[in-house]
């Protein structure tokens, strides 16, 4: 017996919503207004680091127009947290984050806030709130943060006895964490070649297009209405619950269509400070965020300092590795440190090694999650050094990373055995490809690096609702950011023998949808997606019952074939029933059907990749472009192949732009120096070549079609292979990011010298 | 302060609406006209997420002035497809997944249309760098240079 009809996973349906989206229909954060709306804006820290004496709200409270003004003063001091997964988000910092107490920590820190009639009036009322700061000197890097005598940030975080801090003293590292394994004296004894680099890298924002919006509208019975561009309804929901002590069964969260995220959407900034003036202005209030504001005061990922020393054996066998790694955390502790020390080794077999994670807090932006957080950075160092590794031992790069690739059974360097893994499968693609072997031509190098992101599990639902006309509706609570409706309606499809064009797929809010996790983590596709294909073979389930009972057979005698309940052997008398046959008989086989299914997933297949990548250095210019890129990844199953290559090359140009261009520049007063996108330059069309990709499926036994996450792994090895493109070309290694023109013509010029 | 009013034609229909004399475009098509299609990614003419056609020449509508746009056509990207049938850019954006979170969808249908409408058919660097004025953050360009081009191919 079979499950499939026309397999439909693996094709290229258009999707879903595509519609909507090319015409301009789609409601994004933003789009939304309600009758009687007021705007809000927002009061910003001059300072990257100063004290709040006093606040005086009353010119803009008495302005024309002016409706509410708020400051910490109207939200509570939070002491909650929130489940994210199996993980507590401490709600304390998040709520300080959202709206200053009594100290501001970085240039743009909201300190107080406006709804008003108009968003003119709204911003000239903020304008208006008189402050008194008593300005700090402000900390801007690990170097600074950790030096004796640094500013504090925070008095309350104080040492462990670590990185030579005396424990029970302030310090500004909120921890440290370290990961080891076997001797690493004895592996660097036996190693007959070392290297070893500092490595640096800047805090870099995710980027999406669509700032920051919401609407909320607080009821006079206390009840909540919230419409957000967010990656996750009901953590916004939880979180505004938690913020502003707010009963969460009273809060609705409607997420909009969203515009991007790649992580920077999960945590709260305007939804608790628009529900706060709406319950004072008893209007609603929408907010949105320029693009100024984005950059300044959302969240960036961490800029870096990390040490990093590797030792191999003659026959390129890696015998041992030592790691620092410190990691900005922005204005509040939450680095994705930890996260970069578990990855950064985990592509290779290393007996021994001993990596230490420090999570530093300095007066920039509190760091969100971007696209796997902490792993860019740190494999960066890892992958520049194999690369040395390979050229010092005259090693073929991509043959020394096959001799110490991981494979099933191996160990993480974070304590489990891998299950099937695609990284040596992923490495010979790579060796094959004819782009391995091309020539190059003047000024052009080549480099190649490889990339493991953990992918993640947690909590999702779904319900599957059966048309009478044998149609199919497939309803979740994960925001489509980049097909995934598309993908979830293709799993109905494929369970239940009908085409996708037959399935609809919808994302609800917190009110109607079950509940599930964020969209992040590379999860939805491969959760959410098991919770739609366990509800749709819920709905299958059922229509082989109604098949029984119109059969007057036992359930268990009713097979399922191509989309068809099929009847028991030596009934030819009975013909097989399609799902149209069943839904029209649903009314009198028992009524409607509706399957559903909810789920925890605690783990999920890890990903890795390796890519290749063609550097063209202008030497008189330092400037720098891809000429060519292919990215090899495993993919477990592709689902709509489309969108999983759209997941690859959207995560190599993010990874192009980290390693050429993208950096927050700061002055010594910690105020951001480029706050916009004509100088904060992501990549644009013509900066990039076609970026070629490979699927490599290996399926993970822990989903039914062998679904791994995609998204995140694709931003891993574009820094490193950049750079090792950069040594290729000019004989320079760089170990600093981004490797824009000043720099890169800087290194030439001292290599000649 | 007395409002401007200004009488425009947006995708073919008279339109008329008041501003403020500071006013951008963009803020009157999404506040005044309901014509949320067009995208606001920064306001600075750096994203191009609010492409529009003011008489039929590509111009982001976030530096042109409400006001500016008295007596002339204005194209959005709620005017691109014909009645119930899309654009062939708009087609192929689909058939190509060209696009993911979708914000940037219609700042780039819109310049791609200014594109073929001067240049029907450009080389691929022609539609790079005519594109590298819109900003997407998703899909690494790959996917819509080839849907524009599959357009210019047909």
């Amino acid at each position: 017996m079979t499950d499939r009809a026309a397999p439909v996973i693996g094709t290229r349906p258009v999707r879903h919503d595509g519609v909507d989206k090319v015409t301009g229909r789609a409601s994004y954060g933003a789009d939304l207004a309600m009758p009687d709306m007021l705007h809000g804006a927002v009061l910003r820290s001059p300072h990257a680091h100063a004290r709040i004496l006093s606040i005086d709200t009353r010119a803009a409270e008495a302005m024309p127009g002016v409706k509410a003004v708020i400051t910490a003063a109207d939200i509570p001091e939070c002491f909650a947290t929130v489940a994210m997964g199996e993980l507590p988000m401490d709600m304390h910092d998040g709520s300080d984050n959202v709206i200053a107490r009594t100290k501001v920590l970085y240039h743009g820190h909201v300190v107080a806030a406006v709804a008003a009639t108009t968003v003119d009036a709204a911003s000239e009322a903020a304008r208006r709130i008189e402050v008194v700061y008593d300005k700090l000197k402000p900390v801007l890097g690990i170097d600074e943060a950790i030096a004796p005598d640094a500013p504090i940030l925070h008095a309350g975080l104080t040492a462990g006895d670590w990185a030579g801090q005396a424990a029970g003293r302030p310090t500004n590292v909120a921890s440290r964490m370290e990961l080891k394994r076997g001797d690493l004296a004895q592996g660097f004894a036996a190693a007959d070649t070392i290297v070893e680099h500092e490595f640096r890298t800047t805090m870099v924002h995710q980027g999406y297009i669509e700032p920051h919006a919401c609407l909320a509208r607080y009821g006079q019975d206390g009840r909540v209405s919230v419409w957000t561009s967010t990656q996750g309804p009901f953590l916004v929901r939880d979180q505004c619950a938690a913020i502003l002590d707010i009963d969460a069964a009273k809060i609705k969260v409607t997420p909009s269509e969203i515009g991007g995220g790649f992580g920077g959407k999960i945590v709260v900034y305007l939804e608790p400070l628009a529900i706060a003036l709406s319950r004072k202005a008893n209007r609603p209030v929408k907010m949105v965020m320029s693009r100024d504001e984005v950059f300044r005061a959302s969240g960036p990922t961490s800029g870096t300092v990390i040490r990093m020393k590797m030792g191999a054996t003659r026959d390129g066998t890696l015998v041992a590795a030592s790691a620092s790694l410190w990691y900005e955390a922005g204005a509040y502790r939450g680095s994705p440190a930890g996260a970069g020390a578990m990855c950064c080794l985990a592509s290779y077999k290393i007996p021994n090694f001993l990596i230490e994670a420090y999570d530093v807090v300095v007066n920039k932006p509190k760091v969100a999650a971007y696209r796997a957080p902490g792993s860019p950075m740190s494999t960066f160092a890892t992958e520049s050094l194999v690369d040395e590794l390979a050229r010092t031992l005259g090693m073929d790069p991509i043959e020394l990373r096959l001799k110490n690739a991981v494979a099933e059974g191996d160990k993480a360097p974070y304590g489990p055995a891998y299950g099937p893994i695609g990284l040596q499968d992923v490495l010979r693609a790579a060796q094959r490809h004819p782009h391995w072997k091309a020539p190059l031509g003047k000024n052009q190098g080549r480099g190649v690096a490889c990339g493991f992101w953990f992918n993640g599990g947690m909590g999702s639902s779904a319900s599957v609702t059966l048309g009478a006309d044998g149609s199919a509706a497939v309803v979740t609570g994960n925001p489509d950011i980049g097909g995934t409706r598309v993908a979830q309606a293709m799993m109905v499809a494929e369970e239940l023998g009908i085409p996708v064009e037959r399935v609809r797929a919808s994302v609800a809010d917190t009110d109607t949808a079950g509940y599930t996790d964020l969209t992040g983590g590379s999860r939805v596709c491969y959760a959410t997606g098991m919770a739609v294909i366990r509800a749709a073979r819920d709905v299958r389930d059922q229509l082989r019952g109604r098949a029984a009972k119109i059969w007057d057979v036992p359930i268990d005698a009713v097979g399922w074939d191509a989309g068809r309940a099929v009847p028991p052997n030596g009934r030819g008398d009975r013909e097989a029933l399609t799902v149209a046959d069943l839904a029209a008989q649903l009314p009198k086989t028992g009524g409607p059907i509706v399957g559903h299914a909810a789920l925890y997933a605690p783990a999920a297949g890890p990903g890795f990749a390796a890519h290749i990548c063609d550097l063209e250095v202008d030497p008189e210019t330092g400037g720098s472009r891809v000429v060519r890129y292919t990215a090899f990844q495993d993919v477990g199953r592709a689902v709509h192949a489309g969108y999983v290559e759209g997941q690859m090359q959207g995560g190599v140009a993010q990874g192009v732009g980290w390693a050429l261009n993208e950096e927050y520049i700061y002055a010594d007063d910690g105020v951001m120096q480029n706050a916009g996108f004509l100088d904060y330059r992501m990549p644009v069309a013509s900066d990039l070549p076609m970026i070629e990709t490979v699927m490599i499926e290996v399926a993970n036994p822990l989903h039914p079609y062998g679904v791994r996450g995609v998204g995140e792994v694709p931003i891993v090895p574009p820094l490193a292979a950049v750079a090792n493109a950069m040594r290729d070309a000019t004989g320079v290694r760089f170990t600093e990011l981004p490797l824009s023109p000043p720099r890169v013509l800087n290194g030439l010029e001292k290599s000649s010298a | 302060m007395s409002r401007l009013h200004i009488e425009t034609t947006i995708n073919g229909e008279p339109v008329e609406f008041l501003c403020e004399a500071q006013d951008s475009l963009l803020a009157a098509l999404r506040d005044q006209a309901g014509l949320t299609g067009t995208k606001e990614g920064c306001t600075t003419g750096d994203c191009g997420a609010c492409s529009v056609l003011l008489d039929g020449r590509l111009v982001p509508s976030c530096l042109v002035l409400a006001a500016e746009v008295q007596g002339r056509r204005v194209t959005t990207i709620e005017g691109i497809a014909t009645g119930d049938r899309l654009h062939p850019l708009q087609q192929r954006f689909l058939e190509h997944a060209a696009l993911q979170c979708g914000i940037c969808t219609p700042g780039f249908i819109v310049a791609a249309k200014a594109l073929l409408d001067a240049n029907p058919h450009p080389t691929e660097e022609e539609a790079r760098y005519w594109l590298a004025g819109n900003l997407c953050r998703c899909t690494g360009y790959d996917k819509i240079i080839r849907a524009v081009m599959a357009v210019a191919n047909d």
